[in-house]
């Protein structure tokens, strides 16, 4: 029950600090929004001003006698108000884009999905196995592992423009970024799970006549396998952050390319609007593996009594 | 032990106790040890781990084997089951050297060493996959060997809906269902309440009476070793050597109310002053009393 009230609490308590900065006129407010000009040449109605030149502004037109502009407070062009940001949301998906490639966002967050999709997907099938057999086997482990740490330290970014020359410029190097980004820390992630598999399960199912690939499959995975999908969701995490590097190498697209279009329009409701989906969709789609996970690995200690 | 008994005592045997190590001297090797050592290569140089252990054990014997921690009684264990390599000596089952674990050996550990991903069932119906059964025979020989243990309204459950004496008892399950010529336990009742432990003696005690298998039986409580051995193998520390083994006096079939027989007493009464010789009379420890502690209670706060 508390659990759940500072759940929603830790959503609820900045959005409650962003209506105060937005609404309350006399928190913050730097600039003036100019809702008539006056006798002022350069002002027009809808264009913001720092409520200091604004007032000198004031003055001067009092002063020669003219009609002084009139503004309200307003926030920097960069905060929007929430129910800007609301009706971005809205609008995102009703009004088609603007512009002659213009995307819908959900056709950019669509494509950024895919990419983060295929990414980790071809990073755990070959990531996986192999941390699995490095932490089974020392041997594999000795062979496989320093060349990783070495090469782990090598930024992603470094790929890029590696990755376009040999994948082309559409999705082939972006998803290359993601496997790069993913891969070497999931090997090593993986192995030391694997290692750290409680020996007496593996010397108990060895008395009992399990041996070489059939001990790795009954005994060694099944017994890592809640630990695996942990580390799993976390590097999905990771892979997340790859997506900014990926999208912006070749030609520039997802939900990235979307994000600085519309920033540099000045648009930064839907910026906002795209922020707080991509963050929806990461924390939902986590909370429903962490949920997944409970339903296949009853078992599982950090689980239990849950 | 106020009572004066002769220093020998434990040595004298009942003609019944005779008669039956006899028969047990009578019947086929099933293990036999012979000038067994264990170095350990460790930061420190070479620890020497166990030295020239020598021991027979007959089919259908039990035998325990104590010493004071850290003589290399897991170590020992670890190697007939087939975990460890040993540097020196020789191993033999049913005349067999010994290489690698085998189902010939079932082994049950002190920490608790189910699947925690399986059930009750299929832990038991591990050893019988493994060795190529088919499902359905591997079940319903499972649930057999689960009703022997007790456990047969508990199979479906997870190993962590158990408590620890059922636990242990599913394991002895899971290792006899491979039907081993010698079950190897290490202090497998190390982590239970004495109740429990109690319990499970006689448990085991039952199972041991009613199928054919040998039992070596690690443990460090005195008590539990003269309660279920015939032979007691006692070990000595740095390096680990055989003491003395000692054919337990006390007749069959075992009951808790033996405990305080003159023959158990003084079986008890001599491994204990194997394990715990008597102490030099000066020492380091008898000046703790008179330690200088500094007062961290309130001067009146006083517990005595
Ligand atoms: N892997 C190892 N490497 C180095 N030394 C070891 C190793 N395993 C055990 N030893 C040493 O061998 C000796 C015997 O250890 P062992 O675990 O067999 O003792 P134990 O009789 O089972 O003790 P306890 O009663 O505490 O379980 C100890 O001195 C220990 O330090
Ligand atoms: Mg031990």
């Amino acid at each position: 029950m508390s659990r759940t009230l500072l759940h929603i609490g830790s959503f609820v308590l900045p959005v409650i600090v962003w209506c105060i900065v937005s609404y309350v006129p006399f928190v913050w407010h730097p600039q003036v929004e100019v809702t008539l000009a006056g006798g002022v040449d350069y002002l027009q109605p809808g264009m913001r001003v720092d409520s200091d030149e604004f007032a000198s502004q004031v003055a001067q037109m009092r002063e020669q006698g003219a009609t002084p502009p009139q503004g309200v407070p307003a926030n920097p062009i960069y905060l929007p108000a929430p129910h800007e940001v609301a009706v971005a949301l809205y609008t995102a998906f009703t009004k088609p884009p603007e512009g002659r490639d213009g995307q819908w966002l959900h056709q950019s967050l669509w494509h950024s999905v895919q990419i983060i999709f295929w990414g980790f997907f071809l990073s755990s099938l070959v990531g996986v196995p192999l941390g699995v057999l490095a932490g089974a086997q020392p041997v594999v482990a000795r062979l496989v592992e320093p060349f990783i740490e070495f090469f782990r330290y090598l930024p992603a970014p470094a790929f890029g423009a590696l990755a376009v020359a040999v994948l082309g410029i559409y999705d082939g190097p972006k998803i290359a970024i993601i496997v790069i980004g993913t891969l070497f820390q999931q090997v090593l992630v993986v192995a030391n799970t694997t290692r750290k598999l409680d020996t007496t399960l593996v010397e108990a199912s060895r008395t009992l006549g399990a041996r070489g690939l059939r001990l790795l499959v009954r005994v060694v995975v099944p017994g890592i396998l809640p630990d695996l999908y942990r580390d799993q969701r976390i590097l999905l995490g990771w892979a997340w952050t790859y997506l900014i590097v990926a999208e912006l190498i070749g030609t520039s697209s997802g939900i990235t390319w979307y994000i600085t279009q519309q920033a540099r329009y000045q648009h930064f409701d839907n910026v906002y609007a795209a922020i707080v989906i991509i963050g929806a969709l990461g924390f939902g789609s986590d909370y429903l593996l962490a949920r997944l996970g409970r339903r296949l690995f009853p078992w599982d200690r950090q689980t239990v009594g849950r | 032990m106020s009572n004066r008994q002769p220093a020998n005592l434990y040595l004298q045997q009942s003609e019944a106790v005779r008669a039956r190590f006899e028969r047990i001297r009578q019947r086929e090797v099933i293990l036999e040890v012979r000038g067994l050592g264990k170095r350990y290569a460790s930061a420190q140089g070479e620890v020497e781990a166990l030295r020239g252990i020598d021991l027979t054990v007959h089919r259908r014997e039990f035998v325990c084997v104590i010493g004071p921690s850290g003589c290399g009684k897991s170590t020992l264990i670890r190697i007939l089951a087939g975990l460890d390599s040993h540097s020196s000596g020789e191993v033999l089952l049913d005349g067999k050297p010994v290489r690698g674990p085998g189902r010939d050996r079932g082994m049950v550990f002190q920490g608790y060493s189910l699947f925690p991903w399986l059930t009750v069932k299929r832990n038991v119906m591990f050893g019988l996959e493994m060795s190529g059964y088919a499902r359905g025979t591997a079940e319903s020989e499972a649930l057999q060997w689960l009703d022997l243990v007790g456990l047969g309204r508990f199979a479906e459950a997870y190993p962590h809906q158990l408590s620890g004496g059922m636990r242990q008892r599913v394991a002895i399950a899971r290792a006899l269902v491979n039907q081993p010529r010698i079950l190897l336990m290490d202090e497998p009742f190390g982590a239970l309440d004495a109740q429990t432990r109690a319990k499970m003696q006689g448990h085991l005690l039952e199972i041991w009476r009613n199928i054919d298998v040998t039992i070596l039986f690690i443990t460090h409580d005195l008590d539990e070793a003269v309660y279920l051995a015939d032979r007691v193998l006692v070990l000595k520390a740095h390096p680990g050597e055989v003491q003395e083994v000692i054919e337990v006096p006390v007749p069959r079939p075992r009951s808790p109310e033996q405990f305080t027989g003159p023959e158990f007493r003084a079986t008890r009464a001599r491994l204990e002053a194997l394990i715990h010789p008597p102490a030099p009379p000066v020492d380091d420890d008898s000046r703790v009393p008179t330690m200088h502690m500094i007062r961290m209670t309130d001067v009146s706060d006083n517990v005595e």
